[in-house]
C-alpha cells in the first residue's frame, strides 16, 4: 500500500504524480492490495516516451493509481494472486506484444495486431479475416459432443462465438471468444478533434450511450477545468436512470420469453418503449445520445418535461409492479430461474464480478455509493435482497433497481433547479500531462474511462472499460454443468455487451 | 363419399386451426396477433421459393419432409373426423398408424442428422428420446380403449352404436385419458412446456432445430405434415371428450369442429399461462401422462371385468 497513489475519480492529477515503481515491486503492491480483496478497475499499458508502461486503477474502499515499466514481458499476476488479472494481462499482450510469462490463458482477445511492433503474442497471422485460429479448449472423451454457436447467430443480435464441451445435454464447459465487433474505438478516440469524442462514446455499446459518454464527459470536465452546474447534473442523473429502467425492463421481458412464458415478454417490451420515449422526451433521442456534453446536457429540462416524465412513471410504476408480479410468482417462471446458472459468491468474488451480476452474487459494489458522480451522492443507495447467485437472483436485482431508479428520478424531479442553459460541444485545451479515471454505474455495472494527455494536452492513451469485461467470464462459469439448453436463459440474465468488450 | 369430403375438409383446415393459437396468445399478451388465416400465407410463401441444399447433405435430406408429410397425411386418412367413417380403415390400424407416424419421426431425426449440423443433432436426440417416452403413454391409452370397446381400430373406436364415450360404463376413465392425450398432444406437436415454437434459440429448441436447414417447398412439407400431426391429436382428444357420430353428418362435423378448435384455444391458453419445463423436466412430465393412462387401464380392470 505505501506506493500506492490515493487518487480521486473524475479528478485530473499530473501524470509525474503517479508512481513508477520497479516491476517487481509493482507485482507485489499488486498481489497484496488484490489479495487482501482489491479489486481492479483499470490496468493497461500506454507509451510514455520511447518505454511502455503499465498504469493499474485499483479499488477497495478508496482508489489508488499505481504505475510502473516493463520491458518485453512480465511476470503473469493471474498465475501467482487472482483470476482477476486474467483479461488485462491478455489485453495488455494483445495491444503491446508484452507477454505476462507463465499466464496460464493466454490467448488473443479481440484480434488485432499490435501497435509497438514487437512480434505478436499469440503468433496470429492479421492478414488472416477470421478469429478463430487457436486451440479451443477441449474435452476428451467418446461422449463428448462440441457444439459451436456462432459468430453469426439468429435474430438481431451481436458476433461472438461459444463453444460447449457438453456430455449429454450437460454442459462441461464454455468458452466464450469474442471480438468480431472491435472497431478500434480507443486509438480513434485519441486521433479525432475534441469535439467527436462524446459522439464515439455515445457509440462503444449502444445500449450504454449515457453511461459511457457520462464517464467521457465527466474525465473532459476535469481535464479542462469545467464544472457542471446542478441543473445539468439532475438532468444526467435522470438520464443514466432511465437508461438503466429502460433496459433492466427489456431484459426482464426477454427472460421471460426465453422462457416461453409470453405475457411479461409482451408487456415488458411496450414498457421499455413508453420508457425509451422518455428519453426522446428529454433530448430527442431515444437512446439518449447527444443528451451529455462536457459542461452541461445540451437540452434544458423544462417544466414541461418534468411534468411528463412524472406522469409517465406514475402510469408505468403500477404496471412494471403488477407484471413482475405476474412473471415471478408463477411457478413454472419459478421453476426455471431458481437454480439455475449459478454462480457463487466464492467464484463472483474471484472473477470480480460487477453490476447486476455481482450484486446477485452477493457482491455489494456499487460504483454510484462508493465513487459517486453527478446527483449521487444524495440519494439512497439500492437495496439487493436475492443473492444466491442464480438468474431469479440476477432477474430480481433488476426488478429491485428499476423501483430504485424510478424513486430516484422522482427525487431528482422533485429538484426544480433548471440547467443554466444547454450546453453544446466545443473545442476545449485540455491540461497537458494529466491523468484522468472516471468512473459510473451504468447500467450494466462499473463503466470506467481513463485518459493520459500528452505534453500540449492532446490524449496520448484513452483507455476504456465496460462492466462486460468483467462479467463475461461470469457468464462461462455460470453455465458449468447447466443444461445446454439454459444457455440463452444465463445468457440473458447476463445480457452483456459484444461491443463494448471488442471497443 | 362422406369419407372422402370429411378427409377432404381436414386437409383444407388444417393450418387454419394453428393460428387460433396465436390468436389465443396474442389476446394474452394485449396484442392483435397474425391474421387467423397467417398459416396459409406461410405455407404459400414458402412454396413460391425455392430450394436451397447444403453441399454436405444426400437423398436422405431430401426424403425427410415428404415422408414426414405424407405419413401426417396418412393418418389423417384413417381418422374419422366427428365420427364420419374414414377413407380407409382395417383392425389394428391403431397401431400400425402411430408406427408410421413413427417412421416420419424417424425420417425428421435422420434427415436432420444428415446436416452434420451440432444443433439439428441435438434437436434430433432430443426428439427421438421425448417420442420414445410418449410412446408408451400412447400404447397404453390404447390398452385402455381396447378394454373399453374391443376394437383396434381408429373408426371401431369412434364409429358405430359400440363408440368409445363417457358414458360408457368405464367412460369416466376417459377423463383421464383426455388429459394425459393433452399432455402428449403437447409434447409431440413441439408446443409449450415442452418445446417453444416462437423461440429463434437454436439451443433450446427440439423440432424447429431439425428443420433449420430445410427451406421454400421443403419447409412448406414439414409445416404442413406438422399441421396434419397437430390436427390429428386435436381430433382425437375432441372425439374423446365427446363423440358426435349420433348427430347427422354436417352438424356432426360442425361440433367436431368447434370441439377441435376448443382444444387449439386450449393450447394457447396452456401457452399463454406456463413457462416452459426445464429439458430434464419433460421425460417426468411425458411420463405423468403415462401414469395417467395407466391408472385409467388399472382402474378399468375393476369396472370392466
Amino acid at each position: 500500500m505505501d506506493n500506492l497513489l490515493a487518487i480521486r475519480h473524475g479528478e485530473a492529477i499530473g501524470r509525474e504524480q503517479i508512481p513508477c515503481v520497479p516491476l517487481a515491486r509493482f507485482s507485489a503492491e499488486m498481489s497484496s492490495f488484490i489479495g487482501d480483496g482489491g479489486s481492479i478497475v483499470q490496468l493497461f499499458g500506454h507509451r510514455q516516451g520511447s518505454e511502455t508502461r503499465l498504469l493499474a486503477i485499483v479499488r477497495n474502499d478508496g482508489l489508488y493509481a499505481l504505475g510502473t515499466v516493463v520491458e518485453r514481458n512480465f511476470p503473469s499476476l493471474t498465475a501467482a494472486t487472482s483470476e482477476k488479472f486474467h483479461l488485462f494481462e491478455r489485453e495488455i499482450a494483445e495491444q503491446f506484444g508484452i507477454i505476462p510469462l507463465g499466464h496460464p490463458w493466454l490467448k488473443m482477445v479481440r484480434y488485432h495486431a499490435n501497435e509497438t511492433g514487437l512480434p505478436d503474442a499469440f503468433g496470429n497471422d492479421y492478414r488472416q479475416e477470421t478469429p478463430g485460429n487457436y486451440p479451443y479448449f477441449q474435452v476428451d472423451g467418446s461422449a463428448i459432443h462440441e457444439v459451436a454457436v456462432g459468430p453469426v447467430h439468429a435474430g438481431i443480435i451481436e458476433p461472438g462465438h461459444f463453444r460447449f464441451q457438453c456430455a449429454g445435454e450437460e454442459v462441461l464447459s464454455l468458452e466464450i471468444q469474442l471480438g468480431y465487433q472491435h472497431r478500434g474505438a480507443e486509438k480513434l478516440l485519441t486521433g479525432v478533434p475534441l469535439k467527436r469524442l462524446p459522439i464515439i462514446c455515445e457509440a462503444i455499446a449502444g445500449d450504454t450511450a449515457i453511461g459511457h459518454n457520462l464517464c467521457c464527459c465527466q474525465a473532459i470536465e476535469a481535464l479542462a477545468g469545467l464544472s457542471v452546474d446542478r441543473g445539468a447534473r439532475v438532468v444526467r442523473t435522470i438520464a443514466l436512470e432511465l437508461e438503466r429502467i429502460c433496459n433492466h425492463v427489456g431484459d426482464l421481458g426477454a427472460l421471460s420469453g426465453d422462457v416461453a412464458f409470453n405475457p411479461p415478454a409482451a408487456y415488458f417490451g411496450r414498457i421499455r418503449g413508453e420508457f425509451l420515449n422518455l428519453l426522446l422526451t428529454l433530448c430527442g433521442n431515444r437512446f439518449g445520445k447527444s443528451l451529455v456534453r462536457p459542461g452541461g446536457v445540451s437540452q434544458v429540462m423544462t417544466d414541461e418535461q418534468r411534468r411528463i416524465i412524472a406522469d409517465k412513471l406514475a402510469e408505468a410504476e403500477p404496471e412494471i409492479r403488477h407484471v413482475c408480479d405476474l412473471l415471478f410468482t408463477a411457478h413454472s417462471v419459478q421453476a426455471r430461474f431458481e437454480h439455475t446458472g449459478t454462480v457463487s459468491a466464492e467464484v463472483a468474488g474471484r472473477l470480480g464480478l460487477v453490476g447486476y451480476a455481482g450484486r446477485a452474487s452477493g457482491i455489494a459494489y456499487d460504483a454510484r455509493v462508493q465513487f459517486p458522480t453527478e446527483c449521487y451522492a444524495e440519494v439512497p443507495a439500492c437495496r439487493n435482497e436475492m443473492t444466491n447467485g442464480d438468474v431469479y437472483s440476477r432477474a430480481q436485482v433488476r426488478r429491485e433497481e428499476i423501483m430504485h431508479s424510478i424513486s430516484v428520478i422522482r427525487t431528482m424531479l422533485s429538484d426544480g433547479v433548471d440547467a443554466a442553459g444547454p450546453v453544446l460541444m466545443q473545442e476545449r485545451t485540455l491540461a497537458p500531462n494529466a491523468m484522468v479515471v472516471t468512473i459510473n454505474e451504468g447500467w450494466r455495472g462499473e463503466v470506467s474511462h481513463c485518459l493520459l494527455t500528452g505534453a500540449t494536452g492532446e490524449i496520448e492513451r484513452y483507455k476504456i472499460k465496460d462492466p462486460s469485461f468483467h462479467n463475461w467470464t461470469g457468464l462461462a462459469m455460470a453455465l458449468r454443468n447447466q443444461e445446454i439448453s439454459d444457455f440463452p436463459l444465463c445468457n440473458k440474465s447476463f445480457n452483456l455487451s459484444y461491443c463494448g468488450f471488442d471497443l | 363419399m362422406e369419407s372422402i369430403l370429411s378427409f377432404g375438409v381436414a386437409l383444407l383446415v388444417a393450418p387454419l386451426f394453428p393460428g387460433i393459437i396465436l390468436k389465443v396468445k396474442a389476446f394474452f399478451a394485449g396484442k392483435k396477433g397474425p391474421p387467423l388465416l397467417i398459416k396459409y400465407y406461410t405455407l404459400v410463401k414458402l412454396l413460391r421459393k425455392g430450394f436451397v441444399y447444403s453441399t454436405s447433405t444426400s437423398l436422405v435430406f431430401r426424403m425427410g419432409p415428404i415422408v414426414v408429410c405424407a405419413t401426417a397425411l396418412m393418418a389423417l386418412l384413417f381418422f374419422p373426423f366427428g365420427g364420419v367413417a374414414p377413407l380407409l380403415f382395417f383392425q389394428g390400424d391403431v397401431i400400425v398408424l402411430f408406427y408410421v407416424m413413427g417412421l416420419g419421426r424417424f425420417f425428421m431425426v435422420i434427415a436432420a442428422l444428415d446436416t452434420a449440423s451440432p444443433f439439428e443433432g441435438m434437436g434430433a436426440a432430443r426428439e427421438a428420446f421425448f417420442g420414445t417416452l410418449a410412446e408408451a403413454s400412447i400404447f397404453t391409452m390404447l390398452i385402455l380403449f381396447y378394454r373399453m370397446n374391443g376394437s383396434l381400430s381408429l373408426a371401431g373406436y369412434f364409429t358405430g352404436p359400440e363408440a368409445i364415450s363417457q358414458t360408457a360404463p368405464a367412460g369416466a376413465l376417459l377423463l383421464l385419458v383426455i388429459v394425459a392425450l393433452f399432455m402428449v398432444l403437447l409434447a409431440e406437436n413441439s408446443r409449450v412446456p415442452v418445446d417453444d415454437p416462437a423461440t429463434h434459440l437454436e439451443l433450446t429448441m427440439i423440432h424447429e432445430v431439425m428443420i433449420l436447414d430445410h427451406s421454400g417447398p421443403d419447409l412448406a412439407l414439414i409445416e404442413y405434415g406438422s399441421f396434419c400431426k397437430l390436427l390429428f391429436y386435436a381430433s382425437f382428444v375432441a372425439m374423446l371428450i365427446y363423440p358426435f357420430h349420433q348427430f347427422g353428418p354436417v352438424l356432426a362435423m360442425a361440433l367436431f369442429y368447434g370441439a377441435v378448435a376448443l382444444v387449439y384455444v386450449a393450447i394457447g391458453i396452456t401457452e399463454s399461462i406456463m413457462a416452459r419445463l426445464k429439458m430434464n423436466l419433460v421425460p417426468k412430465y411425458i411420463l405423468t401422462s403415462f401414469t395417467l393412462a395407466f391408472f385409467a387401464v388399472i382402474l378399468s380392470m375393476g369396472i370392466s371385468q
